[in-house]
């Protein structure tokens, strides 16, 4: 059936020679566009925020170069934008992976949190003596962090499967309850000495940095980049072969994309959600467990400055595609690392929901096609 | 007295664009006043188009209207509705949470602010009893029968003044004698001083009903207001199609083979919770295909998830080749070579923003060679699917295209592409040439067929009586959850009769000159 | 009494939830998803907050409130009604804007001062009735009143009027309202208004009357998510909503207060400022919360009720229903 208008409430502006047609686009736009889009929400975002920045007394051009300069002036401050991508490109999969199956996980920052705890148990409880060698700490932490993101995805997952509640609401309380379980074991239980913190990792249980090599190659010299970074491009890889070269990965897209038929092909859509938000949680833990080891080195109750819904965004605009998660996950990095300098300090937080925005209302143009027509040739 | 030289409504070089298709093409349709004109065409023709503008909720993008001999332009069902037309359309427009009355009141301007809904109930049980339309305005939309919601539809329209009716396709859902109930309602209101246009694409009740007929082919008239005395069915079928009408497609000549599909006493509820399917049994054999007719709503859609996997039945057993398969996961029957083709093409039986290729092996990408593993080897898929492409000459740009940019014609071959190409035992195909064209019909037909040929058994579920007597060896009349009874397939009226809900055995005892 | 007290701040720390809840509610029951909620109440904190200490007066800044979280809310509207975006994203979207918004442009506004409340007052009769008495109307802000009231009129519209009758049509099944003329788009552009015309007020409230600052993103501390739960909880009911308002008030004042007297019921208070029992208190309303959501849907799923059927699905005129 062919009646399949869109007709908004009629455009006609009286007395100019045109008017604007909007309908639906019937071939499918080239590749390319979907990320021109991005692109271009980009633009019109960034745009719009100097103008915010404007309004607030701050200079955008200014502000722009600035971070610019701040993230990608020198090697020095590329490696750190690139630490700071490092979780960004992690918690970005696991939202990927999630909203592959329109399973809005929100609770991204929690499942962080659970794996930098998880990690941190293996140090502090302890699992493993202090002088364990490197090679069995660092992989036992990374482990420890899957797991404990995979078992606070789990939560939210079963919960839909079985009750059919809303994972929205569900992974952000679970957020909430992450926030309290941390500051619970680094207030009371691992505390040093009353401070607000756990003690320092041993040496042992840091994630080896490019500065460690600083001896055998000088130009490595004061690099914080560390090897989480890898964890993250090699988990890009697996997360883009199991969507889309593998089984699993097309039984999540089918879902995805239509649950009645996934059903009719006889998916077992209740499993998927669990395990789905499992791999999403565990991901996210990943994230979490690469912070602690990398950058913070103990546990304390600021590891994340808003990473987990960050990710949100970069899955969003990266299309869910997991390369391109890495590419938004350095451009983001970029943006927190100089953005902490930049008042008012709302700015980042606000550029990153007008991207956001602008990247939503632009997804219009790839399904309806809007063209000008001149009222003349009508008739 | 209908006084029928004043025209009521003319249409003049209505033309009407959607995207990449020319719906209405300089039509010209007029209705005098007090007839029943009956507007003839396929689907996909441009009738509902046609009087969707009429009745206000499109636009024309050229032409004019005159209503009642005054000129309007109308920008929203309000005016028309104001201006004394009202529509009846083929999926009703009505709230299933709320009650009778409260959906008739919908959109009116009348009860100011607060609703004292007792007055209006009273209101519209006579407002029913004056037209013959008689329904509890109490009760809510969800509980009433299709053919009782229906006149609610009706009296919406009526007690807003209505005095042009058009209704689209109305007797979709209706079995044989509810039909004739409302051929005599409308004829009532005829005498009313009521003006109807009736939608349809059946050939048969537009020569009993009308009093002319226009009939248009893909957005044009072909046939502008002839009187029903003046023309014949085949010229009718003519002006529809533009060629001559096959009436009936060459019969299955195959002696069906053993016994594949048996269903035994099974028994289901709907998704209410109440009982659908009451003890249904029935066989399909090889190389047979077993027409399954019935109004849409009598447990057929049920049954068919039940055969499939889809839904739980709460006694008996269905058996493929001897296998139970009931109260299985779905994808129990389709390893043992079911195959499906639901009614709901987009909805249920394809993935639109996925793309030709991901549609097709979604049965096929856990067995080898499209499985590697826990990989899916995408290289040898999109061979897969460009095959399927060229032997069921699907059009599509590439297989990598999504298949929400298809037709309905193609998405169902990419859907059948898929299903026969597991060499399935069994089928079960639900309204499987619903919303096609011709040409399309009859290249699903001839799938079909093929298939059946092959050595496939076929359960063809359908409302169209005259696909059932092409296509079946037998038909079976399904009625409220229970088979009324089987016959050759010739026997029209005894398959009439049981789709209203007499069993066979009733008609072969009393015959069936009682119930003409 | 101690535990007077907690309820009274209870009363009113569920008057903003009240406040969200049923805005979201009516925005919800015209087919409208908007999870901006807390994007939305941050805006309206913020804005009262600003507009009271420059203009010195308190009802200013609540007009303000809710103005500003109205017209926030169109952006959402115009997003999903005719832009036709998907609802979630959106309104996710949504509370990333207000939650930046509100941050840059309150930026400051914390050290900024103190600011006129909002009158608090005592009803005369009520008062007086043992237990409901104190809690419920004495020494209340007026806000709380207005809440109040809001829920049997919410009610009232939504079951018993025409407006209202459109209302439920439009989210259970728009295209029955379009076909008799109702104008299904802008209906839905002014209930996703009202809700963000609560949700500011209930932000409002917050910073006015309740917790009176500016604290950021604190200020809410996830009310606004927890109102969008409360909905289901309802079962988009006003009633319902109110009662899950105002008990989950009162067991977050519960679990914040009850820390600090040294006895409870006249044993020794085995929460009383315990480092470890803190945090599991904190767990507390989010958890319920979950609890609450589990309540709701497993309700919804044994009665085959559910939310408004075509709540979240944009409308296309044109698509009948198949």
């Amino acid at each position: 059936m062919s009646d399949n208008a869109y007709s908004p409430p009629s455009k006609r502006r009286k007395g100019l020679p045109f008017r604007i047609q909007i309908e639906p686009r019937l071939t499918e736009p080239p590749h390319w566009y979907p990320y021109a889009v991005s692109l271009g929400a980009l633009i019109v975002a960034l745009t719009l925020g100097g103008i915010m920045i404007a309004l607030a007394g701050g200079d955008p051009l200014r502000s722009y170069t600035h971070i610019a300069r701040a993230s990608f002036g020198s090697l020095g401050v590329f490696s750190d934008t690139m630490v700071k991508a490092t979780p960004l490109i992690l918690v970005g999969l696991a939202c990927t992976v999630a909203f592959s199956m329109r399973l809005w996980n929100i609770g991204a920052e929690g499942q962080l949190f659970m794996g930098a705890f998880g990690a941190s148990a293996v140090v502090l409880i302890p699992l493993l003596p202090p002088e364990t060698s490197r090679w069995i700490f660092i992989p036992v932490m990374m482990l420890a962090g899957f797991l404990a993101g995979a078992v606070w995805g789990f939560i939210p997952g079963f919960l839909k499967a079985l009750y059919n509640v809303n994972e929205i609401i569900s992974t952000l309380m679970m957020n909430y309850i992450a926030f309290a379980w941390i500051n619970f074991f680094v207030f009371a239980v691992w505390s040093e000495g009353g401070f607000q913190m756990s003690p320092m990792f041993p040496k042992n249980a840091w994630l080896p940095r490019l500065a460690d090599y600083a001896k055998e190659s000088p130009v490595l010299a004061g690099l914080t980049t560390h090897m989480g970074l890898f964890l993250g491009l090699g988990a890009a890889v697996v997360v883009w072969f199991i969507l889309y070269r593998s089984r699993w990965g097309y039984e999540i897209r089918l879902i995805g994309d239509n649950p009645q038929a996934a059903n009719y092909a006889g998916i077992n859509i209740k499993r998927n959600i669990i395990l789905v938000m499992m791999f999403s949680g565990a991901l996210a833990g990943l994230a979490g467990a690469s912070e602690i080891s990398g950058v913070v080195h103990r546990l304390q109750s600021s590891i994340s400055p808003g990473y987990g819904f960050t990710g949100i965004i970069i899955a969003w605009l990266a299309k869910l595609n997991p390369f391109a998660v890495v590419l938004v996950s350095i451009l983001f990095g970029a943006l927190i690392l100089a953005g902490r300098e930049i008042q008012p300090s709302g700015i980042p937080k606000l550029i990153q929901g007008i991207i956001l925005v602008c990247l939503i209302a632009g997804d219009f143009i790839l399904r309806y096609r809007i063209s000008v027509i001149h009222v003349a040739q009508e008739s | 007295m209908p006084n029928l030289h004043q025209l009521v409504v003319e249409m003049r070089g209505i033309t009407k664009r959607f995207p990449g298709v020319l719906a209405n093409y300089n039509v010209d349709f007029d209705l005098r006043h007090g007839e029943i004109h009956t507007l003839l065409g396929e689907n996909g023709a441009g009738k509902s188009t046609l009087m969707n503008v009429l009745a206000g909720l499109y636009q024309q993008d050229a032409g004019t209207m005159l209503v009642k001999g005054k000129s309007v332009n109308f920008s929203s069902p309000r005016d028309a509705i104001e201006a004394g037309i009202g529509m009846v359309h083929q999926h009703f427009m009505l709230v299933p949470s709320q009650t009778v009355t409260e959906n008739i009141l919908l959109g009116l301007d009348e009860p100011r602010f607060n609703l004292h809904l007792n007055d209006y109930d009273q209101i519209i049980a006579e407002l029913g009893e004056r037209f013959g339309l008689k329904v509890d305005p109490r009760a809510k939309i969800w509980q009433l029968s299709v053919g009782e919601q229906q006149r609610v539809e009706l009296l919406k329209m009526l007690y807003r003044g209505a005095d042009i009716l058009i209704l689209d396709e109305p007797t979709a859902v209706l079995a044989p004698q509810e039909i004739e109930e409302f051929f005599l309602t409308l004829r009532s209101m005829v005498v009313e001083g009521k003006s109807v246009i009736f939608i349809s694409h059946k050939l048969h009740e537009v020569t009993e009903i009308s009093d002319r007929v226009t009939v248009l082919r893909k957005g044009k008239v072909t046939a502008a207001g002839l009187e029903i005395k003046d023309i014949t069915r085949q010229e009718l079928a003519h002006q529809m199609v533009g060629r001559e009408v096959v009436f009936r497609l060459e019969k299955n000549p195959q002696k069906p083979g053993k016994m594949v599909l048996e269903i035994r006493d099974v028994h289901a509820q709907n998704d209410k919770g109440l009982p659908a399917v009451q003890g249904v049994s029935l066989q399909v054999r090889s190389g047979e295909i077993l027409g399954l007719a019935g109004v849409a709503g009598n447990g057929q859609r049920e049954l068919a998830q039940v055969i499939t996997g889809l839904r739980k039945c709460s006694q008996g057993e269905v058996l493929l080749n001897g296998e139970v398969i009931s109260n299985r996961t779905a994808r129990f029957s389709i390893r043992r070579g079911l195959a499906y083709v639901p009614e709901d093409r987009t909805h249920v039986g394809s993935s639109p923003n996925l793309s030709v290729t991901d549609n097709v092996i979604m049965k096929k990408y856990r067995t080898p060679p499209l499985a590697r593993g826990w990989a899916i080897d995408m290289g040898i898929a999109k061979q897969f699917a460009q095959e399927l492409k060229e032997a069921y000459d699907i059009a599509a740009p590439t297989v990598e295209t999504p298949v929400r940019m298809l037709s309905g014609g193609n998405l169902q071959r990419v859907i059948l592409a898929r299903e026969i190409s597991g060499e399935p035992a069994v089928m079960i195909a639900v309204q499987p040439t619903r919303g096609l064209d011709v040409g399309a019909i009859e290249g699903v037909h001839r799938l079909l067929l093929a298939q059946c040929q092959a050595g496939t058994a076929i359960l063809l579920i359908s409302e169209e009586l005259e696909e059932l007597r092409s296509l079946s060896n037998r038909i079976m009349v399904i009625y409220e959850g229970q088979i009324m009874g089987e016959t050759q397939g010739d026997e029209m009226e005894k398959i009439g009769l049981m789709m209203t809900g007499t069993p066979l055995t009733q008609i072969e005892e009393q015959g069936t000159a009682e119930y003409v | 009494m101690d535990l007077i007290i907690i309820l009274q701040a209870g009363v009113a720390s569920g008057t903003v939830l009240l406040f969200a809840t049923i805005g979201e509610l009516f925005a919800e029951r015209s087919g409208v998803l908007n999870l901006g909620v807390e994007g939305m109440m941050l805006i309206g904190a913020m804005s009262a907050f600003s507009v009271a200490l420059a203009t010195g007066n308190p009802w200013l800044g609540v007009l303000a409130a809710m103005l500003a979280a109205g017209l926030f809310s169109q952006i959402h509207a115009f997003i999903v009604i005719t832009l036709q975006a998907d609802q979630v994203v959106s309104g996710l979207a949504l509370t990333f804007l207000g939650v930046g918004i509100s941050l840059v442009l309150g930026e400051g506004l914390s050290k900024a001062g103190a600011v006129s409340l909002l009158p608090r007052l005592s009803i005369p009769l009520l008062s007086q009735i043992p237990l409901i008495g104190p809690v419920f109307f004495m020494n209340q802000s007026v806000l709380v009143y207005i809440g109040y009231l809001l829920t049997p009129l919410a009610a009232y519209y939504i079951y018993r009027t025409r407006p209202g009758m459109h209302l439920r049509a439009l989210g259970e099944y728009p295209a029955a309202a379009d076909a008799v003329g109702i104008n299904v788009y802008r209906l839905r552009y002014f209930y996703v208004f009202v809700g963000g015309v609560l949700s500011g007020l209930a932000g409002a409230t917050i910073s006015l009357a309740v917790s009176p600052g500016w604290f950021s993103e604190l200020t809410t501390a996830g009310q606004g998510w927890i109102a969008i739960g409360l909905v289901i909880f309802a079962q988009w009911d006003p009633f319902r909503a109110a009662f899950g308002a105002y008990a989950f008030g009162a067991l977050r004042r519960l679990t914040l207060d009850i820390q600090g007297p040294t006895t409870l019921l006249g044993i020794a208070n085995p929460f009383y400022y315990n480092p470890y029992w803190g945090f599991f208190l904190q767990m507390v309303p989010y958890a319920f919360t979950i609890i609450v959501l589990v309540i709701g849907s497993r309700e919804a799923m044994r009665k085959r009720l559910g939310a408004p059927a075509a709540l979240g699905t944009p409308y296309i005129r044109g698509e009948r229903g198949v």
